[in-house]
């Protein structure tokens, strides 16, 4: 294992961070600040209470999650196609590192981002509305573990995606429908019957009910269940990471 | 001297059925410059890559002090520096964090000295602070030339060093490998120009078409293979061979001078026998003049399939 090669990668990859500060971590928090403005407090002030917390509240584990996932997403595929782009990846396929150690300095620089990102927003939520986390290891834990696996899956897309279009084109077309579906903004429970069928096929509503039971205690899954959706997804992540590398799709020739 | 690096029977067919490689055998010697000299689609990139592990080999081995390339990768790759043929280099970073960058990924640690004597010797210390984008296409050149040296790699290849540079440049670039084979690297370079084979190579593997056609010292080479030729002025200019004189390799230059082509290694060059013909063919010798065929004929007589 080349410890140092994945040290190079994430310092690299994060002093890049810093180096674009404005966009990559000022903007989103932005963005998601404006949030809380409309739906907390405008549109909030007329609904009642959802499963005992008020509205304000009940959107900020959802909200977190919309923009944890998006931007897991796009930094860790933006992360390993810009070295694609400019050709630098040549780099890393003569250095004595396997894809293990490739894998985990991008998508740990990203899911960095990504939480670092999560945390500003949850502490920019408090001046918002009244919060209390019942659950904060559990928290930290389902947002930690989030952060990772869609890095992992940004990876996969960044691998995948042979131009900018296609590097967008998931993130936007496929990440933000299924969030939005996946109940960041309203309880599972509040659709017919049948809607609450179809939904729970769709991955994202696992991740926002369990984090949002670690802060409110209420969840529209199980917890385990949650969990179990989120190691899996994890595992299949990585599954398909080791192939890619181990065919050299779209890497090596 | 001893191989540092050893190429098997190496295949390379690309994913669309294209072979690239035809069962390539090389072996590298240790602290010598070797020139792969091709023309353009010859399939040196091909090979470097392959070395390097950017390509996969269809079949064959390559082991680099031992090590095989696939099996233990690691302790072959940190061997190995590669400046690729096409400048790669992020536009926003500054010069020295990326060297810093490529040291890391090879598994070295950090060591601030060492990269300072990498950037002096290719003289961009005075700009390891500026982003890449400031730099001139040579510089870059030679940032990438630093990051391959930023592990102490014993074996460097340089993909087409000096293609599209002008005269200065290039032999900048040569001082630059030769004080690099002054401090023990192997390094095997690809061009397609021929003079830069003849300037700084001690060996020349000449490849077309995915094949190694040979590797040779550059000296025997051209000593081999190299044919004189000798331009005959006479006090009466000829037109055309005179028939007395049809049994040599004769033809006419300009200024009507006669032109014998010969074999310098020759067992009997045939210049005696040439002269004393001269007198019977009634030619009076003025001047004679020789001349050493390049590397470019040979090369060309060996691309076309002309030569051994
Ligand atoms: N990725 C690829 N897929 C298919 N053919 C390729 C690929 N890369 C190179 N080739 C072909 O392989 C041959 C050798 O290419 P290359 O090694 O780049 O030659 P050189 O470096 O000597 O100019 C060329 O005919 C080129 O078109
Ligand atoms: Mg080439």
């Amino acid at each position: 294992m080349n410890i140092g090669a994945i040290r190079a990668i994430y310092v690299f990859e994060m002093a890049r961070t810093f180096r674009t500060l404005l966009q990559s971590i000022v903007s989103p928090v932005l963005s998601t600040s404006l949030y809380f403005v409309v739906f907390g407090a405008a549109i909030g002030s007329r609904i009642d209470q959802v499963e005992g917390v008020s509205y304000g509240a009940f959107i900020v584990p959802g909200l977190i999650m919309l923009t944890v996932l998006v931007q897991s997403v796009n930094n860790a595929a933006f992360g390993i196609y810009f070295p694609k782009f400019i050709g630098t990846i040549y780099e890393l396929l003569s250095a004595p590192a396997s894809f293990v150690e490739i894998t985990a300095g991008y998508v740990l620089a990203a899911a960095t981002k990504s939480l670092v990102i999560g945390l500003i927003i949850l502490a920019t939520s408090f001046f918002f509305v009244d919060l209390t986390i019942l659950h904060p290891v559990w928290m930290l834990a389902f947002l930690v573990l989030t952060c990772l696996s869609f890095s992992l899956f940004g990876f996969i897309i960044g691998i995948w995606a042979q131009n900018f279009e296609q590097l967008q084109l998931v993130p936007l077309l496929v990440v933000t429908p299924l969030v939005f579906l996946g109940g960041s903004f309203y309880s599972i429970a509040m659709l017919p019957p049948f809607w609450q069928t179809v939904t729970l096929f769709n991955p994202v509503v696992y991740l926002v009910s369990g984090f949002r039971w670690a802060f409110f205690g209420a969840s529209d899954v199980p917890v385990l269940a949650s969990l179990a959706a989120i190691v899996v997804f994890t595992v299949a992540c990585i599954a398909v990471i080791a192939l890619i590398f181990r065919t050299g799709w779209r890497i090596r020739k | 001297m001893a191989d540092i690096v050893t190429i098997r029977n190496l295949t390379k067919t690309y994913g669309d059925g294209f072979e690239a490689l035809k069962s390539v055998n090389l072996g590298i010697r240790k602290g010598e410059i070797l020139a792969l000299l091709g023309p353009n689609g010859a399939g040196k990139t091909t090979l470097i890559s392959t070395v390097c592990g950017i390509t996969r080999p269809t079949s064959g081995t390559i082991t680099v002090r031992g090590h095989d390339t696939l099996k233990d990768f690691r302790a072959a790759r940190r061997l190995i520096g590669l400046v690729p043929q096409e400048i790669s280099l992020e536009p926003f970073e500054r010069v020295m964090n990326t060297v810093r960058f490529s040291r890391g990924l090879f598994g070295g640690g950090r060591d601030d000295a060492h990269l300072e004597r990498v950037l002096r010797q290719l003289s961009l210390w005075d700009k390891r602070d500026a982003r890449i984008l400031e730099l001139s296409g040579g510089m870059k050149r030679r940032v990438l030339i630093a990051k391959a040296l930023s592990h102490d790699p014993r074996v460097l290849f340089l993909d087409e060093p000096t293609a599209g540079v002008d005269v200065e440049l290039r032999r900048d670039m040569w001082r630059v490998v030769e004080g690099l084979k002054a401090d023990g690297v192997t390094i095997i370079l690809t061009t397609h120009y021929i003079e830069e084979a003849e300037a700084i190579a001690d060996r020349i593997g000449i490849i077309a078409g995915g094949d190694i056609l040979l590797v040779e010292e550059k000296a025997a080479l051209m000593q081999r293979m190299g044919q004189k030729q000798m331009e005959i002025q006479l006090q009466d200019p000829v037109t055309e061979v005179p028939a007395a004189l049809a049994d040599f390799d004769l033809q006419i230059g300009g200024d009507g001078t006669l032109i014998y082509t010969y074999d310098a290694q020759g067992e009997r060059t045939g210049i005696t026998r040439l002269f004393s013909a001269l007198p019977d063919a009634g030619l009076v010798l003025r001047d004679v003049q020789t001349r050493q065929s390049s590397l470019e004929d040979i090369f060309v007589n060996l691309v076309n399939g002309d030569a051994a």
